[in-house]
């Protein structure tokens, strides 16, 4: 069946099966290969994108559950909190396989978003359903502080 | 028995004489001058490459060949700091990319095969890769020598700029003058002293594995091919079962799905992508012939291990009369050990790309046994190595299981596009294909028994391990083996650094079948665990600081003495007052050539615990990338926490219980400790930090739970209720 989908700001058409997740849509039917696929029973979050500006398990989501939908991919991270925590990630070294990385930056994004000056617990809350078996949760966690504190600032001098 | 005759040391020897042997067909590691046809994964021309390693184009990019798997180690910086430092490149202008697989050009130089593991990627290649930067750099100055007309020793480089006077170029403004110099000799070259370094040591080094903040960084399971099928494989549940007969009507059915058929271990669904192939599994109806397979549960195995620790082994090690010390002394102390198995679960479930035509195959996906699925790859389709060409992607995550002695699911992925002959077909496992699949950290029981005098200081040390061997019936048996005795099985207890002056050690080697291989860090996994748990408990018992005791069984062993007071000192040990239910432990190993130290730090309430803060040392030789270094050892004790406190993977009659990371539970943020990593500094050849940092975790938590509560846990994973 045909759906129109929302992704990154551009209309797209897929002819799939209704139940496919939307993961596999857009990895395998429209080449955003940037969104991974870890665990498909949303427990690991490699597959996360933002849905209405919420981090949101692409895995289990079917595609005809995400028509009318703003879909935000990795690839199409415009916001200045993507943009501070995509920079951070770099400066702090933070990816090692970088498999879930996508994921983490989608979940960091959506949390700093809602919430400027996350503290300690608040990130955990937010991040702890993304695994990283290379164990980089210490630098994730430093990385989504320096780019609260850059937007922080740049919002102090404007 | 003396344990030397197959030390550690031995068989690093026997594979460095191994590979002199692979060296002396014609190629040593540096192939100067030698114009081959690279790479058919960069567009380099060839013709500007300047050795197996360095290429420079007009465009002044530094372009450098890393011969080992990136899977998130950041073996791509730090080979390319060693090329980048020799050859004076501004670190800007490097970028990494694989090289392709060619054992002659690229091969371990510990092991003599093309591989990437036993944390030797910087040992390995430290000087083969400085050495090839030191050339490169010698054709660029030879080629600005001749330019100018003036002596090359009067030519200075700096940060990727070639000068003299008041002239200057680029190395890309070299760069084809350059390729067309003649081969500097081995001999000619001047390598910097350590004084001099610039990029090695610094941390002005960002990492050069790039793309993995954006989602550009592409993995086997990105990859993309015209025509492309996408293969699932339905399994036997059970270790050994296979395919009896199977009904496909209903798959075959699913629009997408192109084709079913059997292969040797399984059916196999092909179709036009993941979803497609997945469902069309779900759908077979497949009858399996268990009469060869594996039907015990895990309790019942470990069940028999602890039986087995009751009895003489196989004896690895021996020195003195340890069962007449044990049996005449009137003070003796014993703790038993069980270990389970344990998945790798790394993010990226197996897969491999593969397009096979006749007798040539390609592949693309995150190789780590280059040689080694090369050879089976060619073996399996009788065809020459020169016929399988491999194209080496990032690896989402390997800690050990990707280089699979059997090839597994490389040989899979080929088995499948064999049937579609000229047509890619990339493989995909599932997590719960994945999980399921086997090759797991084998399950383990020890008993360690010793002796002791009347201040509590050990006279006597019994060892007994029971559990399977990861090397038995794998190409490295031969290396590996000496008289049925499996050395990745007792590493750690075996050679011993603290000193026992009479000690045993022996081994129980089963036969499970369940397949199994080495896991992050090998036989230190559970070694150092019952070692560090058992030595603190002796320290304990008599009474004594658990430092002080381990000072005093190290007084010949300069290196963890040293390791083992810095960490001391950078905790505040006995000086730091903990909150009140806390209690700190610590654990030192030495793997891999590398000695690590750690201090937990665990608050402990009623029947659960939190790991808080984690104080590391190490000592890891010359510090290549300290950034990268303490990015591995915060991993590594990441990795080894989730075993200490999660990882259990279990089988109840022959099916694995787990199958997800809901029931297969792992480290998530919430239950990371704040990790401290300082670098002894030191100017001994690097070593490893890949695995290292695993071992000393676990041992050092359950230190810390036992100096909170006085209870002394024995079980992995740590369990307090």
């Amino acid at each position: 069946m045909a759906y129109t989908l929302n992704i990154n700001g551009q209309t797209h058409e897929v002819d799939v099966d209704g139940d496919m997740p939307l993961l596999w849509v857009v990895r395998d039917h429209l080449n955003f290969t940037g969104s991974k696929f870890g665990c498909g029973v949303a427990q690991c979050g490699a597959c996360t994108m933002q849905i209405d500006g919420a981090a949101t398990r692409t895995c289990v989501l079917t595609v005809a559950n995400a028509v009318g939908k703003s879909i935000t991919t990795i690839e199409g991270l415009k916001s200045p909190e993507a943009k501070a925590l995509q920079a951070a990630w770099v400066e702090l070294q933070v990816p090692q396989c970088g498999y879930c990385q996508s994921g983490q930056i989608m979940s960091a994004t959506a949390l700093l978003e809602k919430n400027a000056s996350p503290s300690d617990s608040d990130i955990e809350s937010a991040m702890s359903g993304n695994i990283c078996r290379c164990g980089t949760y210490s630098r994730i966690k430093a990385g989504i502080h320096m780019a609260a504190g850059r937007i922080k600032n740049v919002g102090e001098i404007a | 028995m003396n344990m030397n005759r197959f030390s550690k040391k031995s068989a690093v020897d026997a594979s460095k004489r191994t590979f002199l042997k692979v060296a002396a067909g014609g190629t040593a590691g540096l192939v100067l001058g030698v114009s081959f046809n690279a790479t058919a994964q960069s567009a380099v021309d060839s013709a500007l490459q300047y050795n197996a390693f360095v290429s420079v184009s007009p465009d002044n990019k530094v372009r450098i060949f890393i011969k080992h798997l990136e899977m998130g180690q950041g073996v791509f910086t730090g080979l390319a700091t060693c090329i980048a430092e020799e050859m004076d490149a501004d670190w800007a202008q490097v970028v990494c990319e694989h090289a392709p697989v060619d054992t002659a050009k690229y091969a371990n130089l510990l092991m003599g095969q093309q591989a990437t593991g036993g944390s030797t990627a910087i040992a390995n290649s430290f000087m083969q890769m400085r050495n090839a930067g030191a050339a490169a750099k010698a054709m660029i100055v030879a080629a600005a020598a001749q330019r100018w007309n003036v002596p090359a020793g009067e030519i200075k480089v700096t940060d990727g700029m070639v000068t003299h006077g008041t002239r200057s170029a680029s190395f890309g403004e070299l760069a084809v003058d350059a390729a067309a110099q003649s081969t500097p000799t081995p001999e000619s070259l001047t390598l910097k002293s350590p004084a001099d370094f610039k990029l090695i040591g610094s941390d002005n080094t960002l990492r050069k594995d790039i793309g993995k903040h954006n989602g550009t960084a592409i993995y086997t399971q990105d990859v993309k091919l015209p025509g492309m099928l996408t293969a699932v494989v339905s399994h036997s549940p059970l270790f050994g079962g296979k395919v009896k007969s199977y009904d496909a009507t209903k798959t075959l059915a699913r629009k997408g799905v192109v084709n079913v058929f059997e292969i040797d271990n399984g059916v196999v669904v092909l179709a036009n992508d993941y979803w497609t192939a997945n469902m069309g599994r779900q759908d077979l109806v497949v009858e399996w012939d268990n009469s060869n397979a594996e039907t015990r549960s895990t309790s019942d195995i470990l069940g028999e291990y602890r039986g087995l620790v009751e009895t003489t082994g196989a004896i690895a090690e021996s020195e003195g009369d340890v069962d007449g010390v044990l049996s005449n002394s009137s003070d003796t102390h014993e703790l038993v050990f069980e270990f389970p198995y344990l998945a790798h679960a790394q993010m990226e479930p197996m897969n491999c790309v593969a397009k096979v035509d006749g007798k040539s195959a390609e592949l693309w996906y995150g190789c780590q046994s280059a040689t080694g699925d090369q050879m089976a790859i060619a073996e399996h389709l009788g065809s020459q190595l020169a016929d399988i060409k491999i194209h080496t992607l990032f690896a989402g995550g390997g800690f050990g299981r990707r280089a699979n002695p059997a090839s597994d699911y490389v040989l899979e992925a080929v088995r499948i596009a064999q049937k579609v002959p000229g047509t890619a077909v990339k493989l995909v496992w599932s997590r719960e294909d994945d999980m399921e699949a086997g090759y797991y950290r084998p399950a383990y029981v020890h008993k360690l028994s010793a002796a002791l005098d009347s201040d509590g200081m050990p006279e006597a040390l019994q060892v007994r391990v029971a559990g399977q061997s990861i090397m038995e019936g794998t190409p490295m048996a031969a290396m590996m083996m000496v008289d049925g005795i499996d050395m990745t099985s007792i590493e750690g207890l075996a050679e011993m650094s603290y000193e026992f002056p009479e000690r045993q050690v022996e081994l129980h080697t089963t036969k499970v079948g369940v397949p199994v291989q080495w896991w992050r860090s090998v036989g230190n996994t559970h070694t150092a665990f019952s070692k560090e748990v058992f030595i603190d408990a002796l320290a304990r018992k008599a009474g004594r600081d658990p430092i002080e005791y381990r000072l005093e069984l190290l007084k010949n062993n300069p290196r963890e003495t040293a390791v083992l007071k810095l960490v001391a000192e950078k905790a505040g040990w006995g000086t730091k007052v903990l909150p009140e239910g806390w209690g700190r432990g610590v654990a030192v190993h030495t793997s891999f050539g590398s000695t690590v130290a750690e201090i937990a730090d665990v608050s402990v309430d009623g029947d659960t615990f939190k790991v808080e803060h984690v104080t590391v040392v190490v000592d890891c030789g010359i510090a290549v990338n300290p950034n990268v270094i303490k990015a591995q050892i915060e991993s590594g004790i990441a990795y080894g926490l989730s075993a200490a406190l999660d990882d259990e993977l279990t089988l109840t009659n022959g099916i694995v219980d787990q199958t997800n990371f809901h029931n297969y539970r792992v480290l998530r943020m919430n239950a990371m400790p704040e990790v401290e990593v300082h670098i002894l500094p030191s100017n001994n050849a690097p070593s490893g930090v890949g695995e290292p940092g695993t071992p000393p975790i676990a041992p050092a938590v359950a230190n810390a739970i036992a100096a909170a509560t006085g209870r002394i846990l024995t079980r992995l994973p740590l369990r307090l209720g």
